[in-house]
């Protein structure tokens, strides 16, 4: 027995560790409530001017103060996260799929695949992410596809480097050995077998990922960038509100706690999976 | 306790009561039960015993080396002063100084980002008054004296840069360096090949000649033992349970287990043997019960062993057991 | 560390270079619409758009086409900017000392963060203060960079007048007093990352044996920690460093944006906005330059701290 196990059966973290998980995927599940429904949660209408109670700060009929249109800035903060969680799933889906794909034939079949594969990394990493993605959103125009799409077209290179790793690692395992053995195919190989054990750190990526789509699609929104007004996204409720953060400072900070929170849930969800991939390894 | 030699010197080293636990005070885990064990000037004490036993635990613990969560108690006299109460400034003047360790993995015991001639200088600087070049000049002169060809050019190497061998005769030169009376060995050969653990041995015995040291060596092989050390203690489930001169034991052991270890060596000569070996396992941390740790694996036990744990009782000159059934293992 | 492996590894750098003049190359290629006339607007007559072609070298074959622009770039000519009418290297080099102030400054603020922050941590693993440390980082990680500048921005410069409101200085110290806040706000997401890997590392290493071993040399604590764990540690999160060197140029873009600096991040947004492509081609070379650059010099100190990487 060593003394490292020795001491970690005094420390019992495996409960603290647990709730990091609990904690992020009920948060998680209010933020998608909060998406799907958002009527639900407020009543107010997030579109409509009421020049009677422009700019009033927090209070009881307005938790998080109204803007200079009037429009009560809880609504448009909840109603503005169905866009947000639209973003982060689908900035990431795509990367996610075919970059696993890619990720699991390059790292099983290697030679020149993986040759060009690692060249195209190198060029990836290169390239301050962000830049490249402001530069194909100015070439396609702005809006929420055009970002969509740039985000895919280089996001899906860190997943598949990601899969490409552990499915070189199970390569070598014992139970692909015993596969071959038996004579299964190398379709059934790969996909039955070897993705299914090589994907999780691709999955806790995407958590991650998420919410990095996040911080990066309220970037954009913030810089005209990416969803367009009327259209409420959390950066462009920032935006609208930064030319009077001296006197209504509310109409900006609170999207950005919005904002925040969906981070530290994602982050907290990523977490917690990768200590449970971990532990039952 | 019954360990003096004949010639009555002071013990340099006296282990009482060592005791290092774990967990709450609710649910301790006690992994070193209540050590007791001197060391004489100038002898190589071996400390046997499976993993688990806790003897790196005991050795690290002389030094104060044992983190907490862990609670560390009991006393450890080195030259009459308690470590256990010593000022912080003062085990480090012992540590390296006096009492020098070595570690069974010599790569993961060697930093590997400095140079050996560096890791040996880090010891004088704190240890010696040489200067700079005094201690360049120790340094080659150290490597010379564990058996490293070419040390004027190896003292700019990296661990990495070395063989399995030579990486283990780096680290005791850098324990060494500067002069400590006693050299305290966690496994030293285990991870080496039977060749050069051969050869590390030798340099141990020699050194402990060349620079009057004593060594206290814990080690898991009884060929190693029998090869090295002059007196043993043999530890099980975090306690001595048997201590005396080499030769004595292993002509005639006085405990159930030390017997079970000593016959479950494989014997040349005769064809086919069936090989011997102790039933069951041993104690989990968890799983402390009042009396002998070894009574649920013993051929002798009686239920007098399970009432207390047996005390380290002298049994016969200058050897020690812990063994209620001694008479009964003796005449095995 | 030898010559030799700092020369193999500029060699490398070559082609990955090359390959990225191509890209760029066929990326403004590819844009939709023609550069010519959507300058020209109204006045895009056929004749025109032919004689701007013939002058752009814009009407030869694409090989053609590379060539040039190789050649050109090599000679330090991006082309001029469509909309100021200067040279784009002229452009550049005005701007770029002030972006490169701002992220050097950036990368220093963020290490002094985050080096005491990780040690605390990792010393004091679990307790309620590593906790606490953690979870602060994890929320500076979680806002946007934006977000951070106009909430430093409005309550430290606007409310508190400590800071000037943007703007570029005159002196050195005055710079410095212009730009903390910037610096600031790109330091916190980087020192967040930054952090979180040294403290593992740290982990890591202070379980490690040779720390013991060092330990058991009877060497103070301090010596200990300074040259035994933390060069070790450092290790790992150099090569983080220059990783995450992309976001903070990334980040810088935004940062300029908010706190309105001269530096090469707004003209960047700005020549999107207008659609000036020799502006967006040359930045693009350059940063992928000044990148790559980063890369070499990282993995360099990597090679110095680390003597295993260089003796292969």
């Amino acid at each position: 027995m060593t003394f490292a196990t020795l001491t970690s059966a005094t420390i019992s973290r495996a409960v603290g560790r647990r709730w990091t998980l609990i904690i992020g995927s009920i948060l998680l599940g209010l933020l998608i409530l909060v998406a799907l429904v958002p009527g639900f949660f407020t009543s107010y209408d997030p579109l409509a001017f009421d020049y009677k109670a422009i700019m009033q700060p927090p209070s009881a009929a307005h938790p998080f103060g109204t803007d200079n249109f009037g429009r009560d800035v809880l609504t448009r903060v909840i109603w503005a996260t169905r866009i947000d969680i639209q973003i982060a799933v689908f900035s990431t889906v795509f990367p996610l799929v075919f970059g696993t794909i890619v990720g699991t034939l390059t790292g099983y079949y290697g030679g020149w695949l993986d040759a060009i594969f690692g060249r195209l990394v190198d060029l990836v990493i290169t390239f301050p992410f962000l830049v490249i993605v402001i530069a194909i959103v100015a070439v396609l125009g702005p809006g929420l596809v055009n970002m969509y799409i740039a985000v895919s077209a280089i996001g899906w290179v860190f997943y598949a480097q990601l899969v490409r790793a552990e499915i070189r690692v199970q390569k070598q395992s014992d139970y692909a050995a015993a596969a071959r053995v038996l004579g299964y195919s190398e379709m059934r190989l790969i996909f039955r077998h070897l993705l299914p054990n090589s994907i999780t750190p691709a999955i806790v990526y995407w958590m991650t990922d998420m919410a990095l789509a996040i911080l990066l699609g309220s970037s954009l929104g913030y810089l005209g960038l990416g969803a367009q007004p009327p259209t409420a996204e959390w950066g462009v409720i920032i935006a609208d509100g930064k030319n009077f953060m001296s006197t209504a400072w509310w109409m900006s900070v609170f999207p950005g706690i919005a904002i925040v929170v969906a981070g530290v849930t994602f982050s907290m969800v990523g977490d917690g999976l990768a200590d449970l991939f971990r532990r039952r390894r | 306790m019954n360990q003096a030699p004949a010639g009555g010197r002071e013990p340099l080293l006296s282990v009482r009561g060592l005791r290092v636990a774990f967990g709450t005070p609710r649910h301790e885990l006690v992994a070193v039960d209540g050590v007791d064990f001197d060391v004489q000037p100038g002898e190589v004490l071996g400390l046997a015993g499976e993993s688990g036993s806790g003897k790196s635990l005991t050795l690290r613990s002389i030094l104060r080396l044992v983190k907490p969560p862990a609670r560390v108690g009991g006393e450890v006299f080195w030259r009459g002063r308690d470590i256990m109460r010593m000022a912080q400034a003062e085990v480090r003047r012992v540590r390296g100084g006096e009492i020098a360790m070595i570690f069974q993995e010599p790569m993961s015991a060697l930093n590997p980002v400095l140079t050996v001639g560096m890791q040996i200088r880090e010891n004088l600087e704190e240890h010696t008054d040489l200067d700079g070049a005094g201690r360049q000049a120790r340094a080659v002169e150290l490597l010379d004296l564990v058996g490293i060809p070419a040390s004027k050019s190896r003292i700019d190497d990296y661990p990495h840069q070395f063989s399995g061998g030579m990486r283990q005769r780096a680290m005791i030169a850098i324990a060494l360096a500067s002069n400590p009376r006693l050299l305290l060995a966690d496994e030293p050969t285990t991870a080496l090949d039977v060749t050069i653990q051969d050869q590390i041995l030798k340099l141990i015995l020699r050194l402990r000649r060349d620079l009057n040291m004593s060594v206290v060596l814990v080690t898991h092989d009884l060929g190693v033992i029998a090869q090295t050390c002059d007196r043993l203690a043999v530890m099980y489930a975090g306690r001595v349970v048997e201590a005396g001169p080499v030769a004595d034991i292993f002509a005639q052991p006085r405990h159930a287990y030390t017997l079970g270890l000593l016959n479950s060596v494989p014997r040349g000569g005769a064809l086919r043997q069936p090989l011997s070996s102790i039933a069951g396992q041993p104690p989990l941390l968890s799983d402390q019960q009042g009396g002998c740790a070894f009574a649920p694996r013993c051929p002798f036990v009686v239920p007098e062993c399970a009432v207390a744990k047996p005390p380290l009782v002298g049994i016969a000159p200058m050897h020690d057991s812990a063994c209620l059934q001694h008479r009964k293992v003796a005449q095995r | 560390m030898s010559l030799n492996y700092v020369v193999v590894r500029l060699a490398q750098i070559v082609p990955t270079f090359f390959l990225i003049m191509v890209v760029i190359f066929v990326l403004v290629r590819l844009l939709p619409g023609d550069p010519t006339s959507a300058v020209l607007g109204i006045h895009a007559t056929d004749e025109a758009v032919e004689r701007i072609n013939a002058e752009l070298g814009l009407d030869r074959s694409i090989p053609v086409q590379f060539g040039l622009f190789f050649e050109h770039f090599l000679r330090g000519d991006l082309g001029d900017s469509i909309i100021l009418k200067v040279p784009v290297m002229r452009l550049i080099l005005e701007r770029l000392p002030v972006t490169l102030f701002l992220t050097g400054f950036a990368a220093l603020l963020a290490v002094i963060l985050a080096v005491p922050m990780a040690l605390v941590s990792a010393i004091r693993r679990d307790s309620l203060l590593d906790n606490t440390i953690r979870a602060g980082f994890q929320v500076g990680l979680s806002m946007p960079v934006f977000y951070i500048g106009i909430v430093l921005l409005t309550f430290l410069a606007a409310k508190l007048r400590w800071f000037p409101v943007g703007g570029f200085g005159q002196t050195f110290t005055d710079d410095i007093y212009h730009l903390f806040l910037p610096a600031l706000t790109l330091a916190l997401s980087l020192s967040a990352v930054l952090m979180r890997n040294l403290r593992s590392s740290l982990i890591d290493v202070l379980d490690a044996e040779y720390v013991d071993f060092a330990r058991a040399k009877g060497l103070r604590n301090r010596l200990v920690l300074g040259r035994h764990v933390l060069r070790n540690a450092l290790i790992s999160t150099v090569a983080l460093f220059g990783l995450n060197i992309g976001t903070l140029f990334g980040g810088a873009v935004i940062t300029e944006s908010v706190f309105a600096i001269p530096g090469i991040g707004r003209l960047l947004i700005d020549s999107i906005y207008g659609r000036d492509y020799p502006v967006i081609q040359g930045l693009t070379l350059v940063l992928a330059v000044l990148v790559s650059l980063v890369f070499l010099v990282t993995d360099l100190v990597q090679a110095a701290l680390d003597p295993r990487v260089s003796h292969r």
